[in-house]
């Protein structure tokens, strides 16, 4: 098991205005992260609707999307984060089964 | 129940974009439909990138439409590269805010999908991109990617359909392009989504050619051509061959022009063909078809006339060179510009991109005149089918821009040689058959104008020679047995020559003789006129005799008389 104490997680969440999905999504994110990552991570919600640009920048096609910036490899998770077991896989925070 | 009769409304035909793709949008009348996608599939390698990229910077450079590429596989660089060979400047462009370029990745390995999405985020992009240079034109290449990116695919069906009407109401054209599948026209269906316009673009192998042919599979509210359409890939991009015509409206030209063979000229109603008309020489090997062809260029070259000389047997040298032994001087038009050569081998490129070589030289020197020797090569090339159809369209080309246009066809020697086995003679305005005339153990050429519309031309088989003055037509020589050529002729010719001066000597020596007598009449004239004068002298003289007697008679008596003391004679007395 990799011991994830010195481990810091740079989220990033893009959603596309107060949508149902994106409400759903950051929920689901808070609740994760303080669960597995308490204390070592740090979310950035961005909503496209207010700067779109960013979408061609950080390559955004699905909403609600997150993006694990830190550590590497980069990692997009997409979908309102409702599945926590893939969420958890994509984090890298539990082995694939 | 009432009915009543209105007028059907006058419909406005939809809007269409031009592509500014050559030949598209002649078949579509028009272009693209405006404001509404239409989908562009195919194999692997048809032309579908180049078809969007090109309809894109078309729109951006002629028709003032910017455009947004969203490409799904390439990346800005690798596109900015591949279209450059065709002299599109995408990053100039880019920099010009005439075109926006995003290419989407989606990474199936670092995507994780954990519950509902949409693709809004693909929608924002877009928005964002043609809101920053108010795009008209947008291309999706090839949206269908998304589908081995991610994985629900009932997410990505109602996605993609919210998308194509979200892209109708901003009232942007769009094209979308899609691979082809086994049995259908795209892998995904896409055209489930896009019913407004469906093309569909094909690149077969055959016989080692390779053709491409474009389809319109579909035109929601616009008429179109349902064929297939020749087009080809080059050096200036994707270019749809133009449709065999729709309608038939070239103008026709009452201008003559002489052929370069006086005596040709005389036979086609005594001025040479019409402007703007299609010549077909047909004939088997070597009987002077590019000899005559050459003439045609040589004397629309001594006019000033542009000439294009198409070879697809020799090169413009050895043409040069040939023509040279029969007294034509090719050499000076080329070097004065007048005269272009383009010489190919039939089988190097598909019958298409013959056509194309054609449109593009005619398009660039606008000639008045154009020789393509010999047209039956480019048999070789395509099936009779295609062949005719694409010879069709080059003749209806080259009959719209008023060029006039010799082709020539060899025969072989077995057929008939009034048949052509291309099927072009119906789309020719002249014919003019060569032949071999085969007599007494000897061949020598002749030609008859098989047809030539709108003129009266002459139905005599003449026989030529080639000089090195050029083509010469010989004297038609009608004998008791018909047309006499070669020795045959002059042997002819001669034999009615010691007739006629075997006939003048005769003649003059009956004159002679005639002569003779009359001098021999004369001289005897004159004989009996000295006869006769001799006698009349004579006469008289006996005459006078004869009176100076009687005188001398009637003195005496009257001497007599007056001795006797006779009463005078005249007295009462009585002698």
């Amino acid at each position: 098991m990799v011991t994830l104490d010195t481990k810091r997680w740079n989220l990033r969440l893009y959603v596309a205005g107060q949508t149902p999905k994106s409400i759903a999504a950051l929920a689901n994110l808070r609740k994760i992260c303080d669960e597995h990552m308490k204390g070592q991570y740090e979310v950035e919600v961005i909503d496209l609707m207010e700067s779109p640009h960013l979408a061609q920048k950080d390559q955004i096609v699905a909403i609600p999307t997150l993006v694990r910036q830190l550590p590497e490899p980069l990692k997009r998770i997409i979908g309102d984060l409702s599945n926590t077991e893939r969420v958890l896989i994509g984090l890298d925070l539990q082995p694939r089964a | 129940m009432q009915f009543t009769e209105t007028a059907p409304a006058k419909v406005e035909g939809i809007q269409k974009s031009p592509s500014g793709i050559a030949g598209f949008d002649e078949i579509t009348g028009g272009g693209l439909p405006t404001g509404r996608p239409s989908l562009v599939c195919g194999g692997p390698g048809c032309g579908k990138t180049l078809f969007a990229m090109q309809f894109l910077v078309n729109g951006a450079v002629q028709f003032d439409e910017p455009g947004v590429f969203m490409s799904f596989e390439e990346n800005v660089d690798e596109l900015t590269k591949n279209v450059a060979s065709l002299g599109f400047d995408l990053a100039d462009l880019v920099e010009r805010r005439r075109i926006a370029m995003d290419t989407v990745v989606v990474e199936r390995s670092e995507i994780e999908e954990t519950g509902e999405y949409d693709l809004e985020g693909l929608f924002i992009r877009l928005d964002f991109a043609i809101r920053s240079i108010g795009a008209k034109r947008v291309v999706l290449d090839t949206i269908e990617s998304l589908f081995s990116g991610l994985n629900n695919q009932a997410i990505l069906r109602a996605e993609l359909r919210r998308l194509f009407r979200w892209l109708k109401d901003k009232g942007v054209t769009v094209v979308i392009t899609g691979e082809k599948g086994e049995g259908t026209l795209t892998r995904q269906g896409l055209e489930e989504y896009v019913s407004d316009c469906v093309i569909f673009l094909d690149h077969r192998v055959n016989e080692q050619v390779s053709t491409r042919r474009l389809r319109i599979v579909k035109y929601r509210g616009s008429s179109h051509g349902t064929n297939e359409y020749p087009f080809v890939i080059d050096r200036r991009g994707l270019e749809v061959l133009p449709v065999t015509s729709l309608h038939l409206q070239h103008p026709a030209s009452t201008e003559r022009i002489s052929s370069g063979i006086e005596r040709l000229d005389a036979m086609l109603g005594g001025q040479g063909y019409f402007r703007g008309s299609s010549i077909l020489l047909s004939g088997v090997a070597g009987t002077g078809k590019s000899s005559i062809a050459a003439h045609l260029v040589d004397a629309a070259c001594a006019r000033g006339e542009r000439c294009v000389y198409l070879s697809m047997e020799e090169s413009p040298d050895q043409i040069v060179r040939n023509m040279s032994s029969i007294g034509l001087d090719l050499q000076r038009w080329t070097d004065s510009g007048l005269l272009h050569f383009h010489s190919s081998r039939p089988t190097l490129f598909g019958l298409e991109m013959h056509l194309v070589t054609v449109y593009r030289l005619v398009q660039e020197l606008q000639p008045d005149v154009v020789v393509i020797d010999p047209l039956s090569n480019l048999i070789n090339v395509g099936s009779l089918h295609e062949v005719t159809t694409t010879l069709l369209r080059l003749v209806d080309f080259l009959k719209s821009r008023q060029i006039t246009a010799l082709f020539t066809v060899l025969t072989s020697s077995a057929d008939s040689p009034d048949e052509t086995n291309l099927g072009v003679s119906s789309l020719m305005d002249v014919w003019i058959l060569l032949r071999n005339l085969e007599l007494n153990g000897e061949r020598n050429r002749g030609l008859y104008v098989l047809k030539s519309r709108g003129m009266s031309h002459s139905n005599q088989i003449r026989e030529f020679v080639m000089t090195d003055r050029g083509i010469q037509l010989l004297d038609v020589y009608l004998g008791p047995q018909g047309m006499l050529t070669g020795s045959a002729r002059l042997t002819q010719e001669m034999q009615d020559r010691a007739e006629d001066l075997a006939r003048s000597e005769e003649l003059e020596s009956m004159q002679r003789k005639l002569e003779r007598r009359r001098l021999a009449f004369e001289a005897q004239i004159a004989s009996l006129r000295a006869e006769l004068q001799t006698e009349e002298e004579e006469v008289r003289k006996l005459i006078a005799q004869a009176s100076r007697r009687e005188q001398k008679t009637v003195e005496t008596r009257a001497a007599l008389a007056r001795n006797r003391s006779a009463d005078s004679p005249d007295g009462e007395g009585k002698w």
